[in-house]
């Protein structure tokens, strides 16, 4: 809000090639630690040259046994892969969130997709046959649950409200979300065997994904990211508040609901796959803004880079610290998350 | 009936040892109603029972299974929403995880077992004068039959629970029997969710593999601080167990053919010589009675491996 359109005037607010060198640098750096380390042993060499057996024409013997190379390229690549996906996604529907809604604490979970994907999870594991299919019942059931939340708030919000205002849509998903928590709540109870699975839905996890959830959730991340980096620009002007939006030609109610179904979609596919991971959505595009500025055509291609290896190095933490016992992803992203955005935070109090 | 008695006589002359009560001074027993009143030293202290329960409320599968095992099944009125075994017990909606302590109430029971003091059960029921037995999860089989003498004692049963105590213990020995000698101890992983929760060896499950001689992949996740880790998918892969116990087919639908389908488990020697073994979830989660035919499917699946 204030802050970011502030910051504005201060800052630069062109990408320069070379911040998105260092933020694409970070991320590689990021990949490579996550692929390199892991519970299980393996030789860094070994990977390496594995790595570089699969480069065209390149054909090299990297020494790692069948059963390694499986662990390698069926269990900590998909997972690396994954994580940064969904990192990406949750902290570029975050940023454009905290931009439509105008609002520092908005998260992309804010119009009930949270309290929509646990509704859907809960239904899925107590009610629906597992097994079967390409897609299990819980992750189709935890996306059409999310869409539905944030359909419901969006839709009640503009029923509701006389003009569609921000403030509007966050009662409404405020409204929704405790609805439907409510309704998740007491299907728990009335199967309380389901509690513990979908308790460990809710703290979110990397630990059985495999290539089929990064196929799946693909398309959603391009589609989402691609959307959202074309409104990059209309992002900065709705910043100023919906009349001046207007004042200078941007339907501000119409441009809205673009990017928040595009944000919804990347999110959905995001808590389909893992869960729901907490704070990174917040802290990712808030800890870019305080170093890079608060225009969004910063903002979103370096919350995407970002967001990704931030993830793919919270999951690093989760699957090596207590190896080979895993720490909840959720856990992590906060305990870490937490501190590192108050060092950000304290670091860009003297600079702005 | 002779057994019966003598049985009886020894349980008398432990008690009276035990509590230094003077079994005489009590109400005479009959073999049929054993001795009240009786106190029985529980994990969460002393429970005194004045008079045979005649309504006892189960929230807890395994108290349940014992229950009826030891032929105190017609002195129960109600048993929690788990309790799916024995088919005659009277299920209803009450909840061992959520306890409503007015719905219990609602049933005048005069015992009411449990597993998990879950948010002060024990003390909202005992402030209701309603006497509480809390039976957690046993460690070994030792615990087992230490609550089956609990519950024996506390209803008036303690001849039946002896008899299905000596029974399990004699099925344990013999097919323990049929337990080849092992070379090197071989490992399992032991699948309680899809997301690879598992056990130690410290747990009740862990260790009625460890009295077949199994050792537990997780053994080396002592540091979760935690009998039930959550594994890494690549390192149950790396660890390559000999067997893979599946405690997730009813909850889950998994089965050996979902375990060979993800990624990378096809490397696995369990997977790729037939030894993943399907249980069913609910004994497998339970420390009753039936404890003793996971053991039996346990020991078939080793010993048809061969050592």
């Amino acid at each position: 809000m204030a802050t970011a359109t502030a910051e504005v005037r201060f800052r630069p607010t062109r990408l320069r090639p070379g911040v998105l060198g260092m933020a694409l640098g970070v991320l590689a750096v990021a990949g490579l630690a996550g692929v390199l380390i892991g519970p299980v042993g393996l030789s860094p060499q070994g990977v390496l040259l594995e790595l570089l057996d699969r480069v065209p024409f390149a054909r090299v013997d990297s020494g790692l046994a069948e059963r390694e190379q499986a662990i390698l390229w069926q269990i900590r690549l998909p997972r690396v892969v994954v994580g940064g996906m969904v990192g990406a996604a949750l902290s570029m529907a975050g940023a454009a969130y905290q931009g439509v809604f105008r609002n520092p604490l908005a998260d992309p979970y804010l119009l009930g997709a949270a309290a929509g994907a646990g509704l859907g999870a809960t239904l899925a594991v107590a009610y629906l046959p597992s097994g079967g299919g390409p897609v299990g019942p819980l992750p189709a059931a935890a996306f059409l649950g999310a869409l539905v939340g944030v359909g419901a708030a969006y839709g009640l919000g503009r029923s509701v409200g006389r003009s569609r205002t921000s403030g509007t849509l966050i009662l409404a998903g405020v409204a929704v979300a405790s609805f439907l928590t409510a309704v998740q709540t007491y299907f728990q109870q009335r199967e309380d065997d389901t509690l513990r699975q979908v308790f460990a839905w809710i703290l979110g996890t990397l630990g059985t994904v495999t290539w089929r959830e990064a196929a799946l959730m693909a398309p959603y991340l391009v589609v989402g990211g691609v959307v959202l980096l074309l409104h990059r620009r209309l992002l900065d002007v709705l910043s100023l508040g919906d009349e001046e939006a207007e004042s200078l030609g941007v339907r501000a109610g119409r441009v809205r609901l673009v990017i928040v179904v595009a944000a919804s979609l990347a999110t959905a596919a995001a808590v389909a796959v893992s869960g729901l991971i907490g704070f990174v959505g917040i802290i990712v595009p808030h800890a870019v803004r305080l170093a890079f500025g608060g225009s969004y055509r910063l903002v979103l291609p370096l919350s995407i880079a970002f967001g990704a290896a931030f993830l793919v190095l919270t999951d690093l933490a989760a699957r090596t610290l207590l190896a080979p016992a895993e720490i909840p992803i959720g856990v992590v992203t906060a305990f870490f998350g937490a501190p590192f955005f108050l060092a950000v935070l304290r670091r860009s109090k003297g600079m702005s | 009936m002779r057994r019966r008695t003598g049985i009886l006589v020894l349980t008398l002359a432990l008690m009276a040892a035990a509590c230094g009560d003077n079994p005489v001074a009590g109400p005479s027993p009959s073999p049929q109603r054993g001795s009240f009143p009786v106190t029985v030293e529980a994990v969460g202290g002393p429970v005194t029972m004045e008079n045979r329960p005649e309504r006892i409320v189960s929230l807890s599968p395994t108290a349940t299974e014992m229950l009826f095992a030891i032929g105190a099944g017609d002195q129960v009125v109600a048993v929690d929403d788990q309790s799916t075994f024995p088919p005659e017990a009277p299920i209803t909606d009450l909840s061992g995880f959520e306890p409503n302590v007015e719905a219990i109430a609602g049933y005048e029971p005069d015992l009411v077992v449990i597993a998990n003091d879950i948010s002060d059960l024990v003390g909202s029921l005992e402030g209701l004068d309603i006497p509480v037995l809390l039976q957690p999860a046993a460690e070994d089989l030792e615990g087992t039959y230490e609550q089956l003498g609990q519950l024996g004692e506390l209803t008036g049963r303690q001849a039946g629970a002896a008899e299905v105590v000596g029974e399990m213990r004699r099925r344990v020995e013999e097919l323990l029997e049929g337990v080849p000698e092992w070379l090197q101890a071989p490992t399992y992983y032991y699948e309680l969710d899809p997301t690879f929760f598992t056990v130690t060896s410290d747990t009740f499950v862990g260790q009625i593999f460890a009295v077949v001689g199994l050792q537990s992949i997780a053994d080396e996740a002592e540091g979760a601080g935690s009998g039930y880790p959550q594994l890494s998918s690549e390192f149950i892969v790396a660890a390559n167990p000999d067997f893979i116990f599946l405690a997730d087919t009813k909850c889950c639908g998994e089965s050996a053919e979902t375990v060979a389908a993800r990624p990378g488990w096809d490397r696995i020697e369990a997977v790729q010589e037939g030894n993943v073994v399907a249980l069913d979830d609910d004994v497998a989660s339970r420390w009753g009675p039936r404890v003793v035919d996971l053991l039996e499917v346990v020991v078939e699946a080793v010993s048809g491996a061969g050592a």
